[in-house]
């Protein structure tokens, strides 16, 4: 299991880099709730929190490269992470679940309901007369105003087959890093975020269009609300898996990673596949079907 | 940041606690970190408990006489929220810190600094959610379920309810991929997953509960939050939402949520039994698969928190029968407590007296639990009085005193002398005597048809609220006697490592006070010794 040289399973001395970060919580957290109680001048605060939040990730992520690159860490060590970030990733899968789970409910139970289905034939009657259950809507009371269907040909159509290409060019650099090929990892690493990231201008394109041109808002009803509130969630976590990327990259660039240990990117490729998957569910749940 | 070269030779542990506060802030030490969970979540009790008494002071006749209706309902909800987030979860991660490492032969948590992390965010958590106490429109009072539209009736507290939901769950989440990650991947060479402890197993199959389902709360409050400030629909009907949706996803999280904070009192109690009967767990295996099956039910019988609600027949009836199911492995785990200390020689020191109460007492909670499960049945006991009784029998002599009897036991472990026995068992008789003062009139009341969540109600159920309203006053100030116990917690005589004459398992082969590391390098060929 462990070797004679490491059989000590490395446990820090003290950190003050959880401390920075419930501090970064406090202000961050404080900062948007007194910015949404209608407080302008609390949104300093929320950016004081967010820019401790950062200082705090590059501080904390910066010691613990530092100790694996010095090879404090051993073979346990290194599955503890893994493991970490596997039950990381099962979070986020659920965090999306439950969005999932308010669009298939309102898709299949309350649209349907209010349109007078199963035993609510007098809610629809006496409370929205007339209401015909269909999908995509913004309900019988009209909330949002007139609105086009976002195609799910199109950009929606380009981008994912950006995101998948950058499943496979990630899936490239890897097998690049096991067989110690750094130019072809360091060039298909590259595409990988590059492709992330125009992925992120594409949707935020497509946010404009949505808002501009077809009068798709947060607020048309549960359509608008589950297509923003779900393609956003999305959308943040790839521009967070890109960043991740980036910082593999430099590290790559640094030198870092052998063909034998390479954590920390096996770490981030399983990230992009996850958010990969969630953008499939994405394009067939929400743009299409 | 250590970049020192000397840095690199000390991660062989050679090292003492940092001296200061410096100790607790930056602490990666796991045995620290317990104590820092335990006795935060002390804390939050008696803040959660004096909220009771308010709530108790209210009701003890009818009328109103000592606070405003919305004030009334602050505090139940603060109260429920309090004692679920602040005091009962967080005292089960501290025991899971302090004792887990010490049971399957660990250095320390898999994760030191997330670790630290994780405890440090519930103190901004809880300070951001008493504030609102003190804001404009007074503290979250919809009720801990935070049901829409009522909660978006909240006045300024309404973004802080959210958010301090938002670092709870972090926390949790944090920690239970720490104590995950600890078990599978940190037990001694030779100790395989069904040799383990019942307290692990029964954390391990809590810890994936909660990452399973704290995410889909944080989601569900999210879109209350958008729902108040950004204009979507999703609990509105007019926008093709529905406000029972949230009901949905909220229970979803909820029923996991109840056997979050019993499955490790489970765990608990199955250590403490064994001890103090002198003999080996009866059907450690089954309790492990009782245990997984209790967790997987949990995710398919959350609609029974809403049979009232309107639902299609055939949910109703799926929601029933699965929740009476639950009913067959919470019996295995019963009986086999019960043909653990058959003919067993037994003693009855404090931990045993809490042990023994609690298979007692949260079974009378089990069983109306069983009378709230039949849907027919359930519409007329529904938002009365019955629930409170039914959740407080479970929540109160059950979690709450598994955690007590978990204190007791480990306790001389943790400071090295043994507590005083006659104020523990003071402690014990009066927390169970007026316990039930306290919560078993409430079953007539709910019975009688007298509504949860108000401030007043009518004469005929004066008497017994006046009776809970004395138990729960002594109920209170017993709880004191525990503050009395841990302040002379070090006056006792000196604790011998086996601390009790029939305990068995790894943390009772370290020197007591356990010290600061333990398990440095895996024991090896201990576990067998240490089984019956």
């Amino acid at each position: 299991m462990t070797t004679h040289t490491d059989e000590h399973y490395y446990v820090p001395h003290g950190s003050h880099w959880p401390v920075v970060g419930s501090v970064g919580l406090l202000f961050l957290m404080v900062g948007i709730s007194s910015w949404l109680n209608g407080a302008d001048a609390a949104f300093y605060v929320f950016l004081l929190g967010l820019a401790i939040m950062v200082f705090m990730i590059t501080g904390w992520f910066a010691e613990v490269i530092g100790e694996s690159q010095r090879g404090l860490y051993n073979e346990q060590v290194d599955k503890s992470f893994r493991q970490g970030m596997f039950w990381f990733i099962f979070s986020e899968v659920m965090f999306f679940a439950a969005f999932f789970g308010a669009l298939f409910y309102a898709r299949n139970m309350s649209i349907p309901w209010l349109g007078g289905e199963s035993n609510n034939f007098f809610t629809n009657l006496l409370l929205w007369e007339g209401f015909e259950s269909t999908w995509p809507t913004n309900g019988p009371g009209n909330i949002g105003g007139e609105y086009q269907v976002m195609p799910p040909i199109g950009l929606p159509l380009i981008n994912t087959a950006l995101l998948l290409t950058s499943s496979v060019t990630v899936t490239i650099a890897h097998h690049a890093l096991i067989a110690d090929k750094r130019a072809q990892l360091k060039i298909f690493l590259a595409s990988t975020f590059i492709l992330g990231f125009i992925f992120v201008g594409l949707q935020a394109y497509e946010y404009i269009h949505a808002y501009q041109d077809l009068n798709l808002k947060l607020t048309s009803g549960i359509y608008g609300s589950t297509f923003f509130m779900l393609t956003g969630f999305h959308g943040m976590h790839v521009t967070i898996g890109a960043i991740m990327l980036m910082t593999i990259f430099f590290r790559v660039m640094k030198g870092h990673f052998t063909p034998e240990k390479h954590f920390a990117f096996e770490a981030v490729a399983w990230y992009w596949h996850f958010v990969d998957v969630v953008w499939i569910g994405l394009y067939v749940f929400v743009y299409w079907l | 940041m250590a970049t020192a070269a000397a840095d690199i030779t000390d991660h062989h542990d050679d090292h003492g606690p940092a001296k200061g506060i410096g100790r607790w802030l930056f602490s990666t030490n796991h045995k620290d970190i317990g104590t820092m969970y335990l006795l935060f979540s002390l804390v939050m009790f008696f803040v959660g408990g004096a909220m009771a008494m308010v709530i108790r002071s209210e009701l003890a006749v009818p009328g109103l006489q000592f606070v405003d209706p919305g004030f009334f309902n602050s505090m139940t909800t603060m109260h429920a929220l309090i004692m679920v987030f602040g005091a009962v979860m967080p005292a089960f991660v501290g025991l899971a810190n302090w004792m887990i490492p010490l049971m399957i032969g660990a250095p320390d948590m898999a994760l030191p600094r997330m670790n630290n992390w994780s405890f440090w965010i519930l103190p901004v958590a809880f300070g951001i959610l008493l504030s609102t106490l003190f804001m404009p429109g007074g503290a979250p009072a919809s009720g801990w379920t935070m049901y829409p539209p009522l909660v978006l009736q909240t006045g300024d507290a309404f973004p802080f309810l959210i958010f301090s939901v938002h670092l709870m769950g972090i926390s949790s989440i944090m920690g239970s991929i720490n104590v995950i990650v600890t078990i599978i991947n940190m037990r001694a060479p030779d100790m395989s997953l069904l040799k383990m402890p019942i307290f692990v197993w029964t954390w391990l199959i809590t810890a994936y509960l909660l990452i399973a389902v704290m995410p889909v709360l944080a989601g569900a409050v999210t879109m209350l939050l958008t729902d108040q400030f950004f204009g979507t629909s999703f609990f509105l009907a007019a926008g093709g939402g529905d406000p029972v949706m949230f009901q949905h996803i909220f229970w979803f999280f909820g029923h996991p949520e109840v056997y979050i904070m019993i499955l490790p009192a489970f765990g608990v109690v199955s250590e403490i039994i064994p001890t103090f009967s002198r003999k080996k767990l009866f059907g450690h295996d089954s309790m492990v698969y009782a245990a997984s099956s209790i967790a997987f039910l949990s995710f398919i019988v959350w609609a029974h928190h809403m049979f009232t609600v309107g639902m299609p027949l055939t949910g109703q009836l799926f929601f029933m029968f699965a929740t009476m199911l639950i009913a067959v492995p919470t019996g295995v785990k019963v009986f086999n407590w019960v043909a653990t200390m058959w003919r067993g020689s037994m003693t009855f020191e404090t931990p045993m007296l809490f042990a023994l109460a609690f298979v007692f007492l949260f079974t009378i909670g089990g069983f109306s639990g069983l009378m709230l499960a039949i849907q027919p049945a359930d519409v007329q006991y529904h938002d009365t009085y019955f629930v409170v009784a039914h959740f407080h029998y479970v929540l109160v002599p059950g979690s709450i005193f598994a955690l007590m009897a978990g204190a007791y036991y480990w306790l001389p472990k943790w400071t090295g002398y043994y507590y005083n026995e006659t104020l523990g068992k003071l402690h014990f008789w009066m927390s169970t005597i007026f316990v039930n003062v306290t919560f078993f009139p409430m079953h007539f009341l709910g019975l009688a048809g007298m509504p949860r969540r108000i401030p007043d109600y009518s004469t005929q159920f004066a008497d017994f609220n006046f009776i809970a309203s004395i138990g729960a006053m002594g109920f209170g100030l017993s709880q004191l006697i525990f503050l009395l116990v841990l302040l002379t917690a070090k006056k006792g005589a000196k604790a011998d490592d086996r601390v009790w004459e029939g305990a068995h398992g790894l943390e009772w082969t370290v020197p007591s006070p356990a010290p600061w590391h333990t398990f440095t390098t895996p024991p090896k060929n201990r576990i067998a010794e240490e089984s019956f």
